[in-house]
């Protein structure tokens, strides 16, 4: 008994902490329909203020005022006001980038201005580490004490406060309809903003209870926090506000408990603590029925009043500027290889190597979300998935590697598609968690076995010899690459322009328009997510053998983040985007490599920020760029014809 | 038999009885007016015969099939195409590709590896075919155009368009009418006449607006509150005193 209060203790203020930023998150999405993912960020921003100004000597509950009561709740009325005010009957996708977007954004610009030294953090109410008293023969202290005590008051008032003022009803009604919300007199757009600022506050919180429990104030564990809080909102179903407080601290302690009682040593018992909110958000996304998607006929009943979303279709252009521009682009490339063939040094060689294999990783988001309109958060897993199946054939079968990238590819597309069914009967939202959740368990447990990610040092993985043609040089390796690059470019084009693509593009536009005309979804869907998988996977094999060694931190949950951000800002419904995007992100990389080191999340805060304009383009900004120039162009070629007209007549 | 035969369906949601025991009959080629105010379960009635809500008790029998238990887009093979109150079009598509996308899943000859050989666009004969419903509903100046920059009333003869690819057996239209002008009702009537006297297509038509239903169906059936309270020829089911009532409220 007394061992088993020893797990539950600690497992409190975890639980208390979850369960504050899992009411912010339900709050927000129940107020904007915008699932926040940002907290994790904004929780982070408030740690790290609140521990500088302690350490500057300010009296605790000074730094706590400026910190959560002050900045926090500021922080996110204005991304309401800036930002998702605009989002709020956009599809899942359009809220979800700008949130994943600031997520990489906030902690990177924070590292800008503070640096990365290490913090001391410090303690709210008591003393952290000193033991007040004894329940059940386990110390309590001050840490635990405080977190608890604040998380609980908090959650009373707020409670009282949606109880008395009905606010929360006023909210479910502003996110079912905002129109028919202001015909019923209520202000959308107060309601709106105020619940982001209480949601951030309670994200702010819930940063500086947590901060002193981790060794060291840093952006990740503010991530594996919003994780769980996640989890947390969706045992709430994203809406029931005392199941997901319940949520929240029963998974902090469940999570303690287990790993106090799991034996110690096996990677099972140490990745299975911090995966445990992901296995739980995986199963109650799959099993709620309420998280189901939409039928038809319901929603908001004034939806025909919105204005139609963008075209996301580039304009037909005039048979001149449409052959011109083909041209252009093709002698660019041309000439952009040459140079890189000939001209460019050895480091940069492998940038540009580098940035065309990760430009087939992006073309896997080119499948899955533009042309099939899903969102995935775990395609650096399948691309993973892929880069492992090349370096362990190679290490015990002496497998070649093209014919192990066949195989890594075919691996991925398995995972692709298993991943893929318990998505079936959900929203984009849900999809997206699902997704991410899988990737965690994958970073936590599945990619941790030697057999799979090679254990701790990795796997080395050869270049490819082709039928006793060696690429192992970096030139050689530079052109198979190009050439794969091409193949796989090509298939997803006529992929989208034959009758897949299009059935996709009706289920982006209606799924239920689809299912009307016969199309069946959810074999599309597995399809869907099939080939995506297959394409990382290629892509991933390619970047190990690149790099000739690969480790499960490689493929890390948070390139998935960064990856679709980094598409979704660039260009993700063409091919050329993906190219773009992958180029974008390598060359980038590198130049930020040869500044000093304290700018090394220049990268993050760029597409991070980047990613923010894809709730008014969401074509992408260089597609956007693109569209601007050929419209010039259009007009020139008008102005010229009209000349040649007048001057033939 | 009947090409449609929906026997005693019932449908609750939590404790709204939205249908109950509802039979309905569509024969071959016949067009059928289905009325009833607001939140007589109209919409409710047609996801079930679509597929989209599984009533609590009941048959369907579709072309001598049960098809109770098929999924939409089964039932779409069959032959049952529908519109939908609410428009459920593929933004950023133009009314032409809808028809194509349409006719390739119902003609179900798309192959992913033909798609990957680069066989997959649509073919010449494809697209005279589109061309051909797309001239039917009177859309031929539009067939380029996204959809999203069309107006509400060439919308909706987007979805008519759409569920008369692969000519169906019975033709469901939600509110086919609501949100166009006067000029666009009639064109809307005229096109229904040519749909089924080129087509031979039976017609189950949801509609508020009582001339335009009287001017294409031949039998009129009316809802209240989830139960059949009329059924049999326009004319007649018009001067019925209950009918007249569940329209205009009793007299006073
Ligand atoms: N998914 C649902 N969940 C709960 N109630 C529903 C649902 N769908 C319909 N209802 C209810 O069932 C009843 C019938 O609705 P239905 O949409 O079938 O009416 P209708 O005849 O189509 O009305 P209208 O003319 O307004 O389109 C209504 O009371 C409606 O509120
Ligand atoms: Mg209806």
């Amino acid at each position: 008994m007394s061992q088993f209060v020893s797990f539950v203790l600690p497992g409190i203020p975890y639980g208390c902490a979850y369960a504050l930023m899992a009411a912010g998150l339900v709050l927000t999405y129940q107020a904007s329909g915008v699932f926040n993912l940002a907290f994790g960020a904004q929780a982070f921003v408030s740690a790290v203020l609140f521990t500088i100004a302690v350490r500057a000597g300010w009296p605790g509950w000074i730094a706590f005022l400026v910190s959560v009561v002050l900045a926090a709740p500021l922080i996110g009325v204005l991304l309401e006001q800036v930002l998702f005010r605009f989002t709020r009957t956009a599809p899942p996708l359009v809220k979800l980038v700008p949130a994943l977007g600031l997520l990489i954004a906030i902690p990177s610009l924070v590292q800008l201005v503070i640096g990365t030294s290490a913090r001391v953090p410090s303690s709210l109410l008591l003393s952290p580490s000193e033991v007040y008293f004894h329940l059940a023969g386990s110390p309590v202290s001050g840490e635990e004490l405080s977190t608890t005590v604040v998380a609980v008051v908090v959650i009373i008032l707020l409670a009282l406060l949606l109880q008395s003022s009905g606010l929360g009803l006023r909210m479910r009604a502003v996110v079912e309809s905002p129109r028919m919300a202001e015909l019923a007199g209520i202000r959308s757009e107060r309601v709106s903003a105020f619940a982001w600022g209480i949601s951030s506050l309670f994200a702010g919180l819930a940063g500086v209870l947590l901060a002193p429990i981790y060794p060291q104030v840093n952006a990740a564990n503010f991530t594996a926090l919003l994780v769980a809080a996640v989890a947390a909102a969706a045992i709430g179903g994203f809406a029931s506000m005392p199941l997901t407080l319940l949520g929240g601290v029963v998974l902090g302690i469940v999570q303690e408990v287990i790993a106090g009682y799991l034996p110690s040593g096996s990677v099972l018992s140490s990745g299975l603590r911090p995966a445990f909110p992901f296995v739980v958000l995986a199963v109650v996304l799959v099993s709620r029925r309420s998280l189901r998607g939409a039928q038809p006929s319901l929603g908001d009943p004034l939806a025909g009043c919105d204005p139609p979303p963008p075209s996301l279709r580039p304009p037909a252009r005039m048979a001149e500027v449409a052959i011109g521009s083909r041209v252009f682009a093709g002698v660019l490339a041309a000439l952009l290889l040459v140079t890189a063939a000939v001209l460019v040094p050895g480091n940069w060689e492998f940038t540009l190597t580098q940035g065309l294999v990760l430009s087939v990783i992006f073309l896997s988001i080119t499948v899955l979300t533009g042309l099939g309109g899903q969102i995935s958060l775990c395609q650096a897993t399948f691309a993973g998935a892929g880069a492992f199946a090349v370096g362990q054939l190679a290490a015990h079968f002496g497998t070649p590697v093209l014919l192990g990238l066949l195989v890594g590819g075919g691996l991925a597309a398995g995972i692709g598609a298993l991943v893929a069914l318990p998505t079936l009967r959900l929203g984009g939202l849900s999809v997206g968690l699902l997704t991410l959740s899988f990737a965690l368990v994958a970073d936590n447990v599945l990619f941790l076995y030697s057999w799979s990610g090679g254990g701790g040092s990795g796997l080395s993985v050869p270049r490819p010899t082709v039928a006793g043609i060696s690429f192992a040089s970096s030139s050689a390796f530079f052109w198979l690459v190009v050439v794969l690059l091409a193949l796989v470019s090509l298939a997803v084009r006529l992929l989208g322009a034959g009758t897949t693509g299009q059935e996709l593009a009706a289920i982006r536009g209606s799924e239920i328009g689809a299912a009307s005309i016969g199309v069946n979804v959810n074999r599309l869907r597995v399809v869907a997510f099939t080939l995506s998988a297959a394409v990382a996977g290629v892509g991933g094999g390619l970047y190990a053998s690149l790099q000739q060694s690969v480790s499960p931190t490689d493929f890390n949950y948070q390139f998935s983040l960064v990856y679709v951000v980094v598409v979704a800002s660039i260009g993700i419904y063409t091919v050329a985007g993906a190219i773009e995007a992958g180029l974008a992100y390598t060359v980038l990389l590198q130049l930020i490599g040869n500044l000093p080191s304290r700018y090394s999340s220049l990268l993050g805060l760029v597409f991070g920020l980047v990613a923010l304009s894809y709730v008014r383009h969401p074509e992408g900004v260089v597609e956007y760029a693109r569209i601007w120039a050929l419209d010039r162009a259009e007009q020139l070629a008008r102005l010229l014809k009209r000349h040649e007209q007048a001057a033939g007549s | 038999m009947a090409l449609l035969e929906a026997s005693d369906l019932s449908k609750s949601f939590g404790g709204i009885l939205a249908l109950a025991e509802v039979t309905l009959r569509v024969e071959s080629a016949e067009a059928v007016g289905l009325v009833g105010p607001n939140g007589a379960g109209k919409t409710t009635l047609f996801d079930c015969i679509a597929g989209w809500t599984r009533a609590d008790t009941g048959r369907i029998v579709f072309d001598g099939r049960a098809i109770d238990r098929l999924a939409p887009y089964r039932r779409s093979r069959l032959g049952i195409g529908r519109t939908f109150q609410r428009l459920e079009l593929f933004t950023g598509m133009t009314p032409l590709e809808h028809l194509l996308v349409a006719e390739r899943v119902r003609a179900g000859t798309g192959r992913l590896w033909k798609d990957l050989l680069g066989l997959g666009r649509p073919t010449a004969a494809e697209r005279d075919l589109a061309a051909e419903t797309l001239a039917l509903v009177g859309l031929e100046d539009v067939a380029d155009a996204p959809v999203s920059t069309l107006s509400l009333g060439r919308a909706r003869l987007v979805e008519l368009a759409r569920a008369l690819v692969g000519s169906p057996m019975l033709l469901m239209l939600d509110e086919p009418s609501s949100g166009l002008d006067d000029q666009e009702r009639r064109a809307l009537v005229a096109t229904m006449r040519r749909v089924r006297a080129e087509r031979g297509t039976a017609v189950l038509l949801v509609e508020h607006d009582l001339d335009l239903v009287s001017a294409v169906v031949d039998r009129l059936v009316v809802l209240e509150t989830g139960r059949v309270i009329a059924d049999g020829g326009v004319a007649g089911v018009l001067a019925a005193a209950g009918v007249r009532r569940a329209y205009l409220g009793p007299a006073r």
